[in-house]
């Protein structure tokens, strides 16, 4: 199976609330997001933030948008004007998550 | 199918944020046709800014950007009675409404009635609150609020659409108001032009997430978007419209002729920004449930949403807070190569030594250094590339004591003559210690909140 990078089956989008962040992975079809429900769990999202996040990573789903959201406590520095770390608002999370390689057979490649 | 004879209510939103491009506003008024235009100026610490202006100024305290936007579309807008409603009046709705008058005025038009929406402050209610029994207890960290009540700095409850509705009703042209949730200022005109009961949750759930998806302006037309690649023009990117159905399903597009994308990975991005359960979006409205949407793609740069849900909203409002919470400072220095980074901590270590010299030592835990260039922002998840000839150090500290944060900044300039070759950049001055301002997130019950309204015409 080909080892892509997470960016060549979804997108992102990501964003603050306080100090946690959150990050939306949009699968490019109806069956990657199945193929992602099964492989992107909180778990191995929590293990690729672990430097970033220090708190929990929650998963919801919304298969009727074919994706996830990922809610990453504690990742911020304190977050609001508290934070002095470059990202305080999460703004690049998603596009760092996107970096992830995983392996997807070659059906499913868009 | 959708009937297209359908009468449609358009909204957009011209402004994402307090700074906003001032090109969105009247681009928005004038390059096709509005019924509404929304202006969203309170992320959630600029009331607490507002309060700290008022208090220098009594005049002051409201998002005084908001006049000058008013004066250059307000024209157009009552030519094509186009009506606004905007965040704007922060924490003095009444200094806002005056200005509102004389931007009129000074325009020297007539007729048009001014909406002004308040009760969300209640910074001045805080001990009553307490006394009769709330707790603002820390929504997150669930810690009691005597750790910070005295000095906590504003107090606003986001309030729903009801109110806004009331000043619609009553004719206004303009509404503005203080702290209401963000969704609340788009729904709250469907509500009226459609004659949408305040217990017909799913309508009252589709204009709040038409409100959320148009609240960051560009954000859901392109902007901030992975395929970033794809998107045309992005200089002239138009700002969202929602064109809005009775029956709740609407469509977002953008004016003809504007740069950006409407297409359904732009849209769901932008439906994904700043979520937590998708199955419980709260607002003071509804509970809106993200997992009943249905997305399609009816036309080029017109995507339509239907058959969304909602619940019920909760008996609680959420109330938004500020305190006082020390200082912090922030240095930049340019570290060239060989040994970036070996330099960068060898410098952070003189000045944090200097600064125990000055009798004004930092604590370990309130000292900060970021090395950017060396993967701070992918730290853990791509591996950094090989050690790079040149690193931006970020050195800083935060602290009750302002002035050990003045002494900090103080020693940057002199590293250059008295520590590691190699340094560089130091071109911007003193970097000056700015107040950390603590966010307070709480509850409040439904029945202690209590809202105003005022319409007057000139």
């Amino acid at each position: 199976m080909p080892r892509v990078q997470l960016g060549e089956i979804a997108l992102a989008r990501s964003g603050d609330k306080g100090n946690n962040s959150n990050i939306g992975v949009i699968a490019r079809t109806p069956a990657l997001y199945d193929f992602l429900k099964r492989e992107l769990t909180s778990e191995i999202v929590k293990q690729l933030f672990r430097e970033i996040c220090k708190g929990e990573v929650t998963r919801y789903e919304l298969p009727n948008l074919h994706s996830l959201n990922f809610v990453l406590r504690d990742s911020l520095g304190g977050g609001g004007t508290r934070s002095l770390i470059t990202d305080p608002q999460g703004k690049v999370h998603g596009a760092a998550l996107l970096h992830m390689e995983l392996e997807v057979p070659t059906d499913l490649l868009p | 199918m959708t009937d297209t004879t359908q009468r449609v209510v358009r909204i957009a939103n011209a402004q994402g944020f307090w700074g906003d491009s001032r090109l969105g506003p009247l681009r928005m008024a004038q390059e096709g046709p509005v019924d509404y235009l929304t202006f969203d100026y309170l992320a959630e610490l600029s009331l607490s800014i507002m309060q700290k202006q008022k208090m220098r100024d009594p005049r002051a305290g409201y998002a005084r950007d908001f006049i000058q936007v008013l004066e250059s579309i307000l024209p157009t807008c009552q030519q094509q009675g186009i009506r606004i409603i905007a965040n704007a009046a922060g924490v003095n709705p009444e200094a806002c409404r005056d200005a509102i008058l004389q931007a009129v005025q000074r325009l020297g038009l007539s007729g048009i009635r001014v909406g002004v929406v308040s009760g969300d402050d209640i910074l001045g209610e805080l001990d009553a609150l307490i006394a009769s029994g709330e707790t603002f207890t820390n929504l997150d960290s669930g810690e009691s609020i005597d750790s910070v009540r005295e000095r906590i700095t504003s107090a606003n409850v986001y309030i729903g659409a009801q109110p806004i509705v009331a000043a619609l009703e009553q004719g206004a042209d303009i509404v503005v108001t203080g702290r209401v949730a963000d969704p609340s200022i788009v729904l709250a005109p469907l509500i009226h032009e459609f004659g949408w009961s305040m217990t017909d949750y799913d309508k009252l759930a589709a204009g709040t997430i038409m409100g959320h998806l148009v609240e960051c302006g560009p954000q859901c037309t392109g902007g901030n978007f992975t395929d970033w690649h794809r998107v045309p023009d992005m200089a002239t990117i138009g700002f969202p419209i929602v064109e809005a159905c009775a029956d709740g399903s609407f469509v977002v597009t953008k004016h003809e002729g504007t740069g950006g994308l409407v297409d359904t990975q732009t849209v769901t991005s932008q439906l994904l920004y700043e979520l937590g359960d998708p199955e419980n979006y709260l607002s003071p409205d509804c509970v809106a449930d993200f997992t009943s949407i249905q997305i399609e793609q009816e036309g080029e740069n017109r995507v339509r949403l239907s058959g969304i849900r909602g619940r019920a909203p909760t008996p609680t409002c959420k109330v938004s807070m500020s305190y006082s919470d020390g200082y912090k400072v922030l240095a930049t220095l340019c570290i060239a190569g060989p040994d970036v980074v070996a330099k960068a901590q060898a410098l952070a270590e003189i000045v944090f030594e200097r600064l125990a010299m000055l009798d004004s030592p930092i604590p370990e835990e309130n000292r900060f250094l970021e090395l950017f260039g060396t993967n701070v922002l992918y730290q853990g998840i791509v591996p950094a590339a090989e050690a790079p000839h040149e690193i931006l150090m970020r050195i800083g500290a935060r602290s009750q004591d302002r002035r050990a944060l003045s002494l900090l900044s103080a020693e940057i300039a002199p590293l250059l003559t008295s520590g590691p070759p190699g340094v560089t950049g130091y071109a911007g001055g003193r970097a000056r210690p700015s107040e950390v301002v603590g966010y307070w997130p709480a509850l409040v019950s439904r029945e202690n909140v209590k809202t105003y309204v005022t319409v007057e015409e000139v």
